[in-house]
């Protein structure tokens, strides 16, 4: 079943109702807001019981396609839970570690460059995708697609990586973090664009807590909540990396969380290079037994969650499977609320939808009638960055 | 050939529109915008709303709930215009033939011209296809100038 | 706190709603309890407990539907489950979405793909499906049938 949120592109919001987000203002600040979501909904859910375990994994690769590789890495853990296989061999861990890493990195730099065009930076946009570019040749080399790797089956993964594209991918991943720090300078150092991100938006940590937020979303809020270092699996735990918490939970931190995570990925993605074990790459289960099983793997939002009933025929008989999106959605009540609309656009993509829908919102007056669209209120985004940037001077 | 529909050919502002899909496609169409695949450089821009816009494109597997809208969409553009359907989700539903929310592929709701295979297709093969559509269409109208 | 203390807690303090308990791997456990104590245990996990609500499965057994809420003790690494039965047609089981709000678009979800009621819950309408879709149609039951008559399942091919 599909959780990801409607994926009409950053610049063409359709005019009509039904809206996605619909805000309710009094002069300039929101007093209430309220979703409707369902544009995405697919039935991968009930598609997965026509599949066999070993094809469902390139069915929930296909539920969203920025975190397409946290799925089917959940999905197996869940799988091998049932067979009771713990120790997979060395080498399929580190190499999960590795795909999952990639996977990370690319995600996040997406982000920056959708929350950069928001605030009216087209430059971040550009060079952050840009960047992201040489994420993607790197996984293009180690697995052969830029996006829907199918590295992962239950028991291992599907195809080795060989030891001699590896210098190679050290390097482009090395010529990623001169940029990469400029981009984190420049967040940090603008007044412009500290001013802002800097106390919007805030999530508390017991809203975080009530809510069940998830990923970076609740760290930034600091509740200390990371799959990888709470329950370790693949080689999480044989790798040094540290798990970055924010203080106050408002957009900035969650922009430096992101961005500090990004480095920590590089830094578990080339330990993990270069310490690659030689041996097996797969456990080759044959006979799933009857049985329940749980899995769970930090995608890149969050905590993404799949059970899995079996009845020991070759097909799940029910596969339960939760985004991560869908905890940490309705935090837009506790966030958005009280805020100026002109912040709105950059506070529901801080949450980091699966996709950015924030132009599918409408903006209403308490008397029902209607103000501004989606795209409306991304223009006040960018147009309140240009009076921030006119005070400073620049 | 009409003046807009030359200028069309030359320049097409294209829209995008997506129907419940994984996002893949999308994200991959807003690569194109990318410096290193760059759509612009053929003349290419992005339509700001729908009523300035040429070219549509079409991902996701037309969505129960986005299949009013994908009509109205398809009303709201101004004639003529050419429909892109981008994705194995907008050409046949892909693996989700049998879902429950998904009744009808997209060539039933609206009238497609060029359909680009791949699951997400590259930013290459899809302005590769775009390329080919204009081609196409350019030679079309001027076999129906000369039998004129 | 370690694993053992959490499970003998919870244990020791539900020992009248807890029917049976099962250990299959040292960082999971899933506990057996009945329909109507599902909001004590629930509130005594959260609030005392400090646990984080994971998510809520239900599952259609043909002759009954079976459910699970999942919450996760992250320092301690452990996940606890807690099971019961709902028989048929008596699907309706008290809402957790006043104790805390992760609950509430999860029971949504069930509400509409599965056919339980929640009492108590304080807006249960439609989430994913859309408005035209037909009451009491579940999709994700065992007897779903296809009931569109103009949908397209074959590739035409």
């Amino acid at each position: 079943m599909s959780r990801t949120i409607v994926p009409i592109g950053p610049y063409h919001p359709l005019q009509d109702e039904p809206e996605f987000f619909s805000l309710t203002v009094e002069g300039e600040k929101v007093v209430d807001i309220d979703a409707t979501i369902g544009y995405n909904h697919r039935g991968i859910e009930k598609i997965s019981e026509m599949k066999t375990f070993d094809n469902s994994t390139f069915a929930v690769e296909r539920i969203c396609g920025i975190c397409s590789t946290s799925h089917p890495f959940a999905y197996s853990r869940a799988v091998e839970d049932i067979a009771g296989a713990r120790d997979l061999p060395p080498r399929a861990e580190y190499i999960r570690t590795i795909i999952a890493e990639g996977e990370r990195i690319h995600s996040h730099l997406l982000w920056l460059g959708l929350a950069g065009h928001f605030l009216g930076y087209n430059t971040v946009f550009m060079w952050a995708w840009k960047l992201r570019e040489e994420i993607l040749d790197v996984m293009e080399i180690l697995s052969g697609n830029r996006n829907n790797y199918a590295m992962f089956r239950p028991g291992g993964i599907r195809r080795d990586i060989k030891s001699e594209d590896i210098p190679g991918v050290l390097k482009k991943i090395d010529s990623i973090v001169p940029t990469l720090t400029m981009l984190q300078k420049a967040v940090t150092d603008d007044p412009v664009l500290r001013g802002r991100v800097e106390g919007v938006g805030i999530l508390t940590k017991r809203e975080a807590v009530d809510f069940c937020a998830l990923g970076p979303t609740a760290r930034a809020s600091g509740v200390e909540i990371d799959v990888r270092k709470n329950s370790p699996y693949a080689a999480y735990d044989k790798v040094e990396w540290n798990m970055i918490v924010g203080k106050n939970g408002d957009v900035f931190d969650k922009v430096t969380c992101r961005i500090l995570e990004t480095f920590e990925s590089i830094k578990i993605m080339k330990t993990c290079l270069e310490t690659l074990p030689e041996g097996p790459i797969d456990l080759n289960l044959t006979n799933i037994p009857a049985g329940e099983g749980i899995g769970r793997h930090e995608a890149p939002r969050g905590e993404s969650f799949h059970y899995v009933v079996s009845d020991g025929t070759n097909r799940p008989v029910r596969h339960r499977l939760r985004a991560p999106t869908f905890m940490n959605l309705p935090t837009y009540k506790a966030t958005v609320i009280g805020e100026m609309i002109s912040d709105a656009a950059i506070i529901l993509a801080a949450i980091d939808p699966c996709y950015c829908c924030t132009e599918k919102m409408a903006v209403r007056d308490t008397k029902g009638r209607k103000l501004y669209g989606g795209d409306d209120l991304v223009r006040l985004s960018q147009e309140k960055s240009e009076k921030l940037k006119q005070k400073h001077n620049r | 050939m009409g003046i807009r529909f030359s200028a069309l050919l030359k320049s097409p502002a294209v829209f995008h529109l997506s129907t419940g899909s994984c996002n893949n496609c999308d994200i991959e169409i807003l690569d194109c915008l990318t410096p290193r695949f760059d759509i612009e450089r053929f003349g290419m821009v992005l339509a700001g709303s729908i009523k300035h816009a040429d070219v549509l494109l079409v991902t996701g597997a037309a969505n129960r709930k986005c299949v009013p809208r994908i009509k109205r969409v398809y009303e709201q553009m101004p004639k003529p215009c050419l429909v892109v359907a981008i994705g194995e989700c907008s050409l046949s539903r892909g693996m989700f033939i049998h879902s429950y929310n998904c009744p009808v592929p997209l060539d039933k709701v609206i009238p497609v011209d060029v359909y680009i295979p791949g699951c997400p297709p590259r930013p290459e093969a899809m302005i590769s296809g775009i390329m080919k559509l204009i081609e196409k269409a350019r030679a079309q109208a001027a076999a129906k100038d000369k039998k004129e | 706190m370690t694993r053992a203390d959490i499970t003998q807690e919870i244990a020791i303090h539900f020992k009248d709603e807890i029917t049976g308990t099962v250990e299959r791997s040292p960082d999971k456990v899933y506990f057996d309890i009945r329909a109507a104590s599902l909001t004590k245990v629930a509130e005594y996990v959260f609030h005392k407990m400090k646990a984080r609500f994971n998510t809520a499965t239900a599952i259609d057994c043909r002759d009954h539907m079976e459910m699970l809420y999942h919450f996760m003790f992250d320092q301690e690494d452990l996940l606890v489950s807690f099971r019961f039965r709902l028989e048929k047609p008596d699907l309706v089981v008290e809402s957790l979405a006043p104790l805390f709000e992760g609950a509430n678009w999860c029971e949504r979800e069930i509400h509409e793909t599965m056919g339980i009621n929640f009492n108590g819950h304080p807006d249960l309408r439609r989430l994913l499906l859309p408005e035209d879709w037909p009451d009491g149609v579940y999709p994700l039951r065992r007897d779903y049938q296809e009931w569109d008559k103009s949908a397209i399942r074959d590739r035409g091919v």
